[in-house]
C-alpha cells in the first residue's frame, strides 16, 4: 500500500507541474513575441481597472491588437454582458439565468455553468466607452478583406450609430469600393444625420431619400420616429414614402418566409407520408404502426450517433439507410405475421397494426426509457442561409426541404422504371389481374410494405434534425400522413407531394391568424370539406374503375 | 297583396306549411304509354367517353333486352337511371313527370325503379324474410322505421312475392346459405317487394345452371307487363329466349333496335361482336 | 318482472346481463354500506367505485358496438363523445363548487381565477343547474356527432376513411382542450369537485348512489339498443353495414339511418362520461387522446362485435385486467394492450361472445 500510495503522490505532482506549464505556454509564447501591436494581454488587465480612462485606454490597445479574439471580447463589453470573476480577476462572459449567471471564460471558451451573482463584478462602462468601443469594433471589422464581413459589419452596427461617428463613417464610405458596402454604409451615415438633432432639413431629406428601400429594421424605426416627429411636412412625406415602400417589400419577404416554413412542414408531411401512400394505394389497407416507423426512423439516427460520438455528420448520413434497413424489415415482419392474414379485412388492420403500434411505443420506451432525446445536428446542417437583411432560413430545414424531394425523385424514379415498380403499380391497379399475368402478389405485397415503411424510417432520420425523439414521436403524423394521402389521392404520387406541400403552406399561413393549435384544426377541418365534393382527392385516378 | 292579407294567408289553421310537407315525387305519368325516356345522355370517366349521346326509350310493359360487348356502357347505362351517376349532358325522365336526374338513389327506388346488380347482393346475415321485410314498400324514413311492426297484409305480401320467386321454403333461412342462383331470385324478390314499375336486371343468369337459367327466363317474362323489365345480358341464348325487343349498345351508342332476329343479322351487329365473320353466339 | 321472463326466451345473455346489473345496483350498495368494514362480505368504497367506472365503460363500449357491430362504423373517436359528456357535468361539478375553491372566487371556478379571467364564459352559463348539465350532456355529443356524421355520411365516406376521420376528430378536440383559453381549464381539466346534487362526492352513500345510477344507465342503455336492434331500423342498420349500396337502390336514405344510430350512440358515450366523471373525481384532455377511443374498440373486439352484452363483457374483463396489470406490471400493460388488439383480431374475430355461442346448451333456445 505506502508503495502505491508514493508513485500516486509522484504522478500527481508529475501532472501538476505539466497543467502549469501547458497553461503557461501561450503567455509564455505571447510574452515571447512582445511585438508591437500586441498589446492583447494589457488591454485585457487594463478593462479590470475601475478608472474609465484606463478602460478606454484598454479598449484602444484591444483593438490596435490586431488579435483576432479582440472583436469578440469588444462586443461582449458593448453588450454590457463582460464581467470578470472576483476571486482570480479572470475576465468572462455572463449573462443572467435564474438566480445566478451562466458564465463562459472569455478566453479558453470554458463553460463554467452557473455562477451567484455576488462572485462577478461587471465591466461598468459610460457613453463615451460605447461610443469608443463602437468605432474600435467598426474598424476592426471594417479592415477586414471579406466585403461580406463588412457590410455585415455596418448592418450590425446600425442600431447604435451615434451622429459623433459621422465623420468617421464618411471616411469608410469614401474608401470603401464593394457595392453592398458602400450602401450599407449610406445607411449608416444617413442615420447619423437622422439622430443628429442639429442637422438642417436638406440633410434630413436627402438622408431620407438615401435610406428609401433600406430593410434594416433599424432604419424602419428610425424613419418611423421621424415622422412622428418631424416638423417640415416635405420631409415627412418623404419618409412617409420610404416607409411605405420598405414596408411594403417586408410584408412581401414575410410572405416569402412563410411560405418557406409552410413548404419545410410540407416536406416533412410529405416524407412522413408517402411511405403509406404507397403501402395505402398498392394494399389498402391503413398501417397505423405507420408512425412508429418514423420513429424507429428517429431513434436509428440517435443509436448511429451514440456510436459514432466523433462523427455527427457521417453518422447522420449512415443512418440514412440503417433507418432504410431497419423499418423496412419491421414493415415487412409486420406485414409477413399479421397483415397478410387480414386482407380484405382493412378494418380489422387498422386496429392489429394499431396493436403493433403500441407494442413498437412501449418497447422503445422500456429499451430508451420514455424521455425525450436530442440528435445532434452536424455543422453543415445548423446556422441559417442570410439572404438580406430580415431574411434567413435556417440550414436544417432546406436542406430536409430538398432531401424529401430527392427521396420523392428517387421513388417515383424507383416505381416508374425498374421492373419491381412495375409490379407494384400492377398490382396497384387490378389485384387479380396482375395475380394473372404472373406477378407473385405475395412477394410484391411484402416488398411494398418493406419500401414504404423504409422510407417512413428515412422520414424519421428527416425528423430527427427538427425535434426531438421521443417514443410519441410518431402518434402525431399518422393522422396526418393519412390527411395528406387522401388529400392528394390515393395512389397517386404527385399527389401526395402536391397535397403535403399545400396542407403544410397552408398550415403556415393559418398560423399567424389562428394559432398553431387552431390551423391545425382548421385544416383537418378543410379536409373533412374537401372530401364532400372530391371523394377521390386532389388526383383522383382516372377510369371507369375508380368511378365506382 | 297587402301585408296583411299575406299575414292571413301565413295563418290559415288548416294549412300545412310547404316546407312541412313530405317531398313525395308526382306520381307517374305514362299517359304516352313510355315509362322510361332517356335522351342525349353523354357521360365520361377521365376522357373516356363510356356512354355517348345515347337515345333510348323503354315502354311501359315492356320486356327490353340490352346486349353489347364489354365496355359497351351497360353497367354505367344502369348507374345512371338510378341515379348513381350522374351524366355530363343530357335527359332522363321516368313517365311524363319524373326528372331522374333530380333525384337520389333512394328517392328513384322509391318512386318505382328496382334494380337488381350484376352480383347477387343481398343482405346475408338477415333471413330472407328480413331481406324482403327491408325491401318492402311503404314508409322508409328513420323513425317509421324503427317504429315498424310487420302486420297481416304484409306478411302475406311476403308469402307472395316469396311464391312468385319460388323461395316460400326459404323463407327463415339466412340469406348468405342460399345458393348462388337462390340470391339471384331473393334479389328480385326484393325488387318485387318495392311495388317498382320499372325493374332493371343486370345479368341475372350468371353463373347460374341451365335449369336455374330457364326458371329465371319464366320468371321475368311472368314480370313483365304490370311493369316493364329491362335485363342486361351476356348470354344470348337467354336473351333469344325472354326477349321481344333488343337493344344493341356499342360503344356507348344504340347500335341497333329491334327483334332478335333483325339485330341478329344487322351487319353492324355482326361487325361489332365478332370482327365481320358470322356469329356463331349469335345465330345459335 | 315479465321484461325478464320475456328476455329469458328472447335473449338469454341480456336477460342474464339485466338480471346481473340488477343484483349488483342493489347489492353492491348495501354490502358497502350496511355491513361494517370488519365484515368478510364488506365492500370497500374504493371497490365500489372502481365498479362503477367499470360501468360506465361498459356503457362507453355499446355505444361503440352500436357504431361499429351494427352500422359497420370502426369509430376510432368515441372517446371525444364520452369526453364531452363528461366535461358538461365536470362543468356542472365545477360551479357546484361555488365560492369553497382555493381562491374562494364566488362565481368563477379556481382556473379562471388563475388566468385571471373577469367574467364566466358565455358558455359556462346555465351549468349551475343538473337539468340543463344533463341535458347537454346529451346534446352537446349529440350534436357533434350530427355535425360530422352529416357531413360524412352524405359525401359517402366509409371504411378507413371514415376511422382516422373519427380520430383526427377527437385528436384535433384533444388539441384544443389542451389550450387554456378555450375556457376548460386546459391539461389539468377540471377537479377538485365538492358536491353533487348537494351530496358530498367524498361521502360513502354518494358513491354507492352513483354506482346504482350506473348500473341503471348501463340497464337502460341495454333496452334501448336493444329496442333499436331489433327493430326494423336494426336490420336496417345490419342491412347497410353488409350492403350499403343494395340499402340505398330499395329506397333507404342510407345516410339518414346511419346518422340517426350514430347520434344515438354518441349520446349513449356521453352519458357514461357523465357517470364517470363524478365517480372517478377529474375529467382532463387526455380522455380525448386517440388511444383512450380505439380501446374501448377493443373492449368491444374482445367482447364480440354486435351482440351489445359482448361489449359489456369486454369492457368489464379488459379493464378488470387493466386496473391489476398495471399495479402489478406498469411496463406490461401497453405490450398485453398491443398483442391484444392484434390477437384478438388474427384469432377471435367474434371475441368472448363468439366462444360462449360456441358452447352447445346456447342451441337450443335457436330461432325456429
Amino acid at each position: 500500500m505506502p508503495m502505491r500510495s508514493d508513485s500516486y503522490r509522484r504522478h500527481l505532482l508529475l501532472a501538476t507541474i505539466a497543467a502549469v506549464l501547458l497553461v503557461l505556454s501561450p503567455y509564455a509564447a505571447g510574452l515571447a513575441r512582445s511585438a508591437p501591436g500586441t498589446g492583447f494581454e494589457e488591454g485585457m488587465t487594463l478593462l479590470l481597472e475601475e478608472d474609465f480612462g484606463r478602460k478606454a485606454a484598454g479598449v484602444d490597445m484591444l483593438a490596435e491588437s490586431s488579435d483576432p479574439r479582440a472583436e469578440s471580447i469588444l462586443e461582449t463589453m458593448l453588450a454590457g454582458e463582460l464581467f470578470y470573476l472576483k476571486e482570480n480577476r479572470t475576465l468572462v462572459q455572463a449573462r443572467p439565468e435564474g438566480d445566478g449567471f451562466a458564465a463562459r471564460a472569455i478566453l479558453g471558451d470554458a463553460d463554467l455553468g452557473t455562477v451567484a451573482k455576488r462572485k462577478l463584478k461587471k465591466i461598468a462602462i459610460n457613453n463615451s466607452l460605447r461610443g469608443q468601443l463602437e468605432s474600435a469594433l467598426a474598424r476592426l471589422r471594417l479592415s477586414n478583406a471579406d466585403a461580406g464581413v463588412r457590410a455585415e459589419a455596418v448592418n450590425k452596427m446600425l442600431a447604435t450609430v451615434t451622429p459623433e461617428s459621422r465623420a468617421q463613417w464618411a471616411g469608410y464610405l469614401q474608401s470603401e469600393t464593394d457595392p453592398a458596402v458602400q450602401a450599407a454604409l449610406r445607411a449608416a451615415l444617413a442615420l447619423t444625420v437622422l439622430r443628429d438633432g442639429s442637422a438642417g432639413p436638406a440633410e434630413r431629406r436627402a438622408a431620407v431619400a438615401q435610406l428609401a428601400g433600406h430593410l434594416h429594421p433599424t432604419v424602419r424605426n428610425e424613419l418611423a420616429r421621424l415622422l412622428a416627429g418631424e416638423p417640415e411636412a416635405p420631409i415627412r412625406k418623404a419618409a412617409q414614402r420610404a416607409l411605405e415602400g420598405i414596408d411594403a417589400r417586408l410584408a412581401w419577404l414575410d410572405f416569402f418566409e412563410t411560405f418557406f416554413f409552410g413548404l419545410s412542414l410540407g416536406s416533412v408531411l410529405v416524407l412522413a407520408a408517402i411511405g403509406l401512400a404507397i403501402t395505402f394505394g398498392v394494399i389498402g389497407v391503413i398501417n397505423m404502426a405507420h408512425g412508429e416507423l418514423i420513429m424507429l426512423g428517429a431513434y436509428t439516427a440517435f443509436v448511429l450517433q451514440q456510436l459514432l460520438p466523433d462523427a455527427i455528420g457521417t453518422a447522420l448520413v449512415l443512418s440514412i439507410p440503417t433507418a432504410f434497413v431497419v423499418a423496412g424489415l419491421v414493415g415487412m415482419a409486420i406485414e409477413r405475421t399479421i397483415i397478410r392474414f387480414l386482407y380484405g379485412r382493412p378494418l380489422e388492420t387498422l386496429l392489429a397494426t394499431f396493436g403493433v403500434s403500441l407494442i413498437l411505443q412501449q418497447a422503445v420506451r422500456s429499451i430508451f426509457s420514455p424521455l425525450n432525446r436530442s440528435v445532434a445536428t452536424p455543422a453543415w446542417m445548423s446556422g441559417a442561409i442570410q439572404l438580406n437583411a430580415v431574411l434567413s432560413l435556417t440550414t436544417n430545414r432546406v436542406v430536409i426541404l430538398l432531401f424529401s424531394l430527392l427521396v420523392f425523385a428517387g421513388l417515383a424514379l424507383l416505381l416508374k422504371k425498374s421492373s419491381i415498380g412495375l409490379q407494384v403499380r400492377a398490382v396497384a391497379q387490378n389485384r387479380a389481374m396482375a395475380r394473372a399475368m404472373g406477378v407473385r402478389a405475395a412477394r410484391v405485397d411484402a416488398l411494398t410494405f418493406g419500401l414504404g415503411s423504409g422510407i417512413a424510417g428515412i422520414a424519421g432520420v428527416a425528423l430527427s434534425q427538427l425535434t426531438n425523439v421521443g417514443p410519441n414521436l410518431g402518434q402525431a403524423y399518422i393522422v396526418d400522413s393519412f390527411m395528406v394521402v387522401v388529400f392528394g389521392g390515393v395512389g397517386n404520387l404527385w399527389g401526395t407531394l402536391l397535397g403535403g406541400l399545400t396542407l403544410g403552406v397552408t398550415n403556415k399561413f393559418l398560423e399567424p391568424w389562428t394559432g398553431a393549435v387552431m390551423a391545425k384544426i382548421l385544416v383537418l377541418v378543410f379536409i373533412v370539406l374537401f372530401i364532400q365534393k372530391r371523394p377521390q382527392g386532389l388526383f383522383p385516378q382516372k377510369g371507369r374503375a375508380a368511378a365506382g | 297583396m297587402t301585408t296583411l292579407e299575406r299575414f292571413r294567408n301565413f295563418w290559415p289553421r288548416d294549412r300545412v306549411f310547404d316546407f312541412l310537407v313530405p317531398q313525395t315525387p308526382p306520381d307517374l305519368d305514362l299517359t304516352h304509354g313510355v315509362i322510361l325516356y332517356l335522351e342525349g345522355i353523354t357521360v365520361s370517366f377521365g376522357g373516356f367517353k363510356a356512354i355517348d349521346d345515347l337515345n333510348l326509350y323503354i315502354e311501359d310493359g315492356e320486356l327490353r333486352c340490352i346486349i353489347g360487348p364489354n365496355g359497351a356502357g351497360k353497367s354505367t347505362l344502369m348507374d345512371i337511371i338510378t341515379g348513381k351517376t350522374r351524366p355530363d349532358a343530357g335527359s332522363a325522365w321516368f313517365g311524363q313527370q319524373i326528372n331522374l336526374l333530380k333525384m337520389t338513389e333512394p328517392e328513384i327506388a322509391r318512386a318505382g325503379i328496382g334494380r337488381k346488380f350484376q352480383k347477387p347482393t343481398v343482405f346475408e346475415n338477415h333471413t330472407v324474410q328480413d331481406n324482403l321485410e327491408l325491401a318492402m314498400a311503404g314508409p322508409k324514413a328513420v323513425w317509421p322505421t324503427l317504429t315498424a311492426r310487420l302486420n297481416a297484409a304484409q306478411r302475406e305480401r311476403i308469402e307472395s312475392v316469396l311464391e312468385t320467386v319460388g323461395l316460400q321454403a326459404q323463407i327463415h333461412r339466412r340469406a348468405g346459405a342460399l345458393s348462388h342462383g337462390q340470391k339471384q331470385w331473393l334479389e328480385i324478390g326484393m325488387l318485387l317487394m318495392q311495388n317498382p314499375k320499372l325493374l332493371l336486371v343486370d345479368e341475372p343468369v350468371a353463373g347460374m345452371t341451365q335449369q336455374e337459367s330457364e326458371r329465371t327466363a319464366e320468371l321475368l317474362v311472368s314480370l313483365a307487363g304490370p311493369r316493364s323489365v329491362v335485363v342486361v345480358e351476356h348470354d344470348m341464348e337467354f336473351v333469344r329466349s325472354i326477349a321481344r325487343k333488343v337493344t344493341v349498345l356499342h360503344q356507348g351508342r344504340v347500335l341497333a333496335e329491334g327483334s332478335m332476329d333483325d339485330v341478329q343479322h344487322d351487319p353492324r351487329v355482326v361487325e361489332v361482336y365478332l370482327g365481320g365473320e358470322p356469329c356463331s353466339t349469335l345465330k345459335n | 318482472m315479465t321484461i325478464f321472463t320475456h328476455l329469458y326466451k328472447e335473449d338469454r345473455a341480456g336477460g342474464v346481463l339485466l338480471g346481473l346489473l340488477l343484483a349488483a345496483g342493489l347489492l353492491v350498495p348495501v354490502l358497502n354500506l350496511g355491513l361494517g368494514e370488519a365484515h368478510p362480505l364488506h365492500l370497500s368504497t374504493y371497490t365500489v367505485t372502481l365498479l362503477g367506472k367499470y360501468l360506465c365503460y361498459a356503457l362507453l363500449a355499446m355505444a361503440v358496438d352500436m357504431a361499429w357491430g351494427y352500422l359497420g362504423i370502426l369509430t376510432l373517436g368515441h372517446g371525444a363523445f364520452f369526453a364531452l359528456g363528461g366535461y358538461a357535468m365536470g362543468m356542472y361539478l365545477m360551479r357546484q363548487i361555488g365560492s369553497r375553491g382555493v381562491y374562494g372566487h364566488p362565481l368563477l371556478p379556481d382556473f379562471m381565477v388563475f388566468l385571471n379571467w373577469k367574467e364566466l364564459p358565455w358558455f359556462w352559463h346555465g351549468f349551475d343547474g343538473f337539468i340543463f348539465a344533463l341535458l347537454m350532456v346529451m346534446a352537446v355529443p349529440g350534436l357533434l356527432a350530427f355535425l360530422f356524421g352529416w357531413f360524412a355520411f352524405r359525401s359517402r365516406v366509409t371504411g378507413v376513411y371514415l376511422s382516422i376521420m373519427t380520430q383526427a376528430l377527437t385528436y384535433a378536440l384533444m388539441l384544443a382542450f389542451f389550450r387554456n383559453d378555450l375556457g376548460f381549464g386546459g391539461n389539468n381539466g377540471l377537479t377538485d369537485f365538492k358536491e353533487i346534487l348537494g351530496f358530498s362526492l367524498q361521502a360513502d352513500g354518494t358513491r354507492a348512489g352513483l354506482f346504482a345510477a350506473s348500473a341503471a344507465a348501463l340497464a337502460l342503455g341495454y333496452l334501448a339498443c336493444r329496442f333499436i336492434t331489433r327493430s326494423r331500423l336494426g336490420k336496417l342498420c345490419t342491412a347497410i353495414r353488409d350492403q350499403e349500396d343494395r340499402a340505398r337502390f330499395i329506397g333507404y336514405r342510407v345516410e339518414a339511418a346511419k346518422l340517426w344510430v350514430f347520434v344515438f350512440s354518441a349520446v349513449l358515450a356521453g352519458i357514461a362520461g357523465a357517470l364517470y366523471v363524478p365517480q372517478v373525481g377529474i375529467i382532463n384532455p387526455t380522455e380525448f387522446a386517440p388511444l383512450a377511443s380505439i380501446e374501448a374498440v377493443v373492449w368491444v373486439a374482445v367482447g364480440g362485435r354486435a351482440t351489445l352484452y359482448g361489449a359489456v363483457l369486454g369492457a368489464l374483463i379488459i379493464n378488470y385486467a387493466k386496473s391489476y396489470l398495471t399495479a402489478a406490471f406498469p411496463d406490461a400493460w401497453l405490450f398485453g394492450l398491443g398483442a391484444l388488439f392484434v390477437l384478438v383480431t388474427l384469432f377471435l374475430p367474434q371475441g368472448v361472445a363468439g366462444l360462449l355461442q360456441m358452447v352447445p346448451f346456447r342451441k337450443k333456445g335457436g330461432t325456429p
